[in-house]
């Protein structure tokens, strides 16, 4: 399993009924499922979605930017979002979604304020790629990217609390190095626990 | 290939059997409190059941479908209607599945109907044959399993009606259904839909030769009206964009337009010859009871009810819609995964792209295809 989904596999409490916005293979739901978790998974890949079915994890095979009208409120005490914000077209649309659904939001992003990143355009002046931004410009899926003090600007907009925040690497594990003050530079990515 | 990893091949030749399930002793008691017997019914299995009876699939058919699901009977160029699916390295994999297919309560290709002889009266019953419900129709099914020796299934398996009855199934027998496979189905008919059915009955209870049903002994029936019927009802299994390609604006068998007020154009002609080959093989009162069973079902109406009857099913639901059916669009999927997903009930949903109209459900789609087979693939994994 990737680092960052380990490190939001410890946010969740056993036995939650969990949906996974942006699931993929569904490596992280059938982890969650396997420890006692009720999962549910929403994924736009038909390669995605397949792999679900072969891991027995149920799966929507939906967009999430066009919000989650089959899912009625409050019917998920934790919603998770790893990695996916940053690929969404209305992110804003999405986490209100994830606030209306769920009474708990996990989402993971990179963060593009990271020194590496701000350095790379500064010294090159070309766009960064990285291990949590892999792409070239062109080819990027990740259009809506932002930064740790971007995302906590839009949450509180959006009516979160933060609970808690771990900041993680670029491999995508727990960065134990980083002040939480210097997040926005120091940090590769962050793992929210979000609230109302 | 199916899920096995073996080429797919056909079942061959099959054979319907046929058992009479409940006797006057012993009659079907329908929803409506009405009993019915005696009720016989006709069926056909394939495959090896396991030694532990974990690998039972039940087919249900839909509107006009019949026990032969899969194989043939003679001639291989005329296979079973889900032959695509159900075969040996098919998604429903019959060397490892053992399937029950029957024909429905009502129907007309062997199990007890309106056709069928009224111990009463000593005459085909007409329309003195019971109305009933989706739930009667899967209380049959059940018996057949009964009497089977089967107690529990690891997967119910429909498209259309089909998809209906396997819902049913999960809620009536909450714990005796591992898996319920639900293909372009609804959990209820729309206005429209049922504007259709109502089409179709008229068609055939105002046709001179209907008789009030009690055509079967004079030699003559609602033919004109059956066919009718069956035209319009092709018309919804097509879409658009399926009959432009099919036919387009084509004449049959010449270049130039007739025009007259005959049959001139391509898909006239097909669909004459729908009408008129239906007629061999189905009968007019089990039209009428078939869509009027379909007419009345609304499996979630009674949201109290629904509550403790989900809170108890241990199924868990693949959904299947296809983009381009309008009989039953995705919506209606949609609406049932909404209901099963609001109750915790362990879902999952794909539209399939396909150009076919709700007819795609009987035809090798490719991605349907491998969807049927990853799941099914992990449900028998599961039991192992």
């Amino acid at each position: 399993m990737r680092a960052d989904l380990d490190v939001i596999a410890s946010l969740v409490p056993v036995g939650s009924r969990v949906l996974d916005l942006g699931c993929g293979d569904g490596s992280l739901l059938g982890e969650l499922i396997r420890r006692g978790a009720d999962g549910l998974g929403v994924e736009i890949s038909d390669e995605g979605v397949l792999a679900c079915l072969q891991r027995g994890v149920p799966v929507l095979q939906d967009d999430i930017d066009k919000g989650l009208d089959d899912l009625e409120d409050d019917s998920f005490d934790i919603v998770i979002m790893s990695l996916t914000l940053q690929a969404v077209h209305h992110p804003a649309l999405v986490l209100r979604e994830m606030n209306r659904v769920g009474r708990k939001s996990i989402i993971s992003f990179p963060n593009f304020a990271h020194w590496r990143l701000r350095a790379q355009l500064a010294a090159s002046g070309r766009m960064p790629v990285s291990p949590l931004l892999p792409y070239t410009w062109y080819e990027t899926p990740n259009i809506r990217l932002c930064s740790i003090k971007d995302f906590e600007a839009l949450a509180h907009a959006e009516g979160f609390t933060v609970e808690e925040r771990i900041l993680i690497n670029e491999g995508g594990a727990r960065e134990g190095a980083v002040t939480q003050r210097a997040a926005n530079l120091l940090a590769a990515g962050a793992v929210y626990l979000l609230s109302r | 290939m199916g899920a096995s990893g073996t080429p797919a091949r056909s079942l061959g030749l099959v054979e319907t059997q046929r058992v009479v399930l409940f006797t006057e002793d012993n009659p079907l008691v329908l929803d409506s409190g009405e009993t019915l017997a005696p009720v016989e019914v006709a069926y056909e299995t394939y495959g090896e059941r396991s030694a532990s009876d974990n690998n039972v699939v039940v087919i249900c058919h839909a509107l006009t479908g019949d026990a032969n699901a899969a194989g043939h009977h003679g001639d291989p160029a005329h296979p079973g209607w889900w032959d695509t699916l159900i075969g040996p390295g098919k998604p429903v994999d019959t060397d490892r599945l053992f399937v029950v297919s029957s024909n429905l309560l009502g129907g007309c290709q062997g199990t007890t109907g309106p056709s069928s002889i009224n111990p009463a009266t000593g005459t085909p019953y007409g329309l003195q044959f019971p109305l009933f419900t989706v739930s009667d129709l899967v209380k049959v099914q059940r018996a057949l399993l009964a009497h089977l020796g089967i107690t529990h299934i690891l997967a119910a398996v429909g498209g259309s009606l089909g998809g209906m009855q396997v819902l049913q199934w999960a809620l009536d027998y909450p714990d005796e259904v591992d898996h319920g496979i639900v293909v372009c189905a609804t959990s209820r008919l729309s206005a429209q839909n049922i504007a259709f059915s109502a089409v179709a009955r008229a068609a055939i209870m105002n046709d001179l030769d209907f008789a009030d049903g009690d055509y079967y002994a004079t030699g003559k029936g609602p033919d004109h009206g059956l066919s009718v019927a069956r035209m319009m009802a092709h018309i919804t299994y097509l879409s658009e964009e399926s009959m432009r390609q099919k036919f387009g604006r084509r004449i049959q068998d010449r270049e130039e337009p007739r025009f007259d007020l005959g049959v001139d154009f391509q898909v006239e002609s097909y669909l004459q010859h729908q009408g008129k080959v239906f007629l061999d093989r189905f009968d007019a009162n089990s039209y009428l009871y078939l869509t009027r069973v379909m007419d009345y079902f609304d499996l979630f109406a009674d949201a109290e009810l629904v509550r403790s009857q989900l809170a108890k099913v241990k199924t868990k639901f693949l959904v299947l819609s296809f983009d381009s059916d309008w009989r039953f669009d995705t919506s209606h999927s949609r609406g049932i995964v909404r209901t099963l997903t609001a109750h915790r009930v362990p879902v999952t949903f794909r539209e399939i792209s396909s150009p076919h109209g709700h007819d795609s459900f009987l035809l090798d789609v490719p991605e349907y295809h491998k969807t049927v087979s990853a799941y099914l693939d992990h449900a028998l994994a599961e039991t192992v």
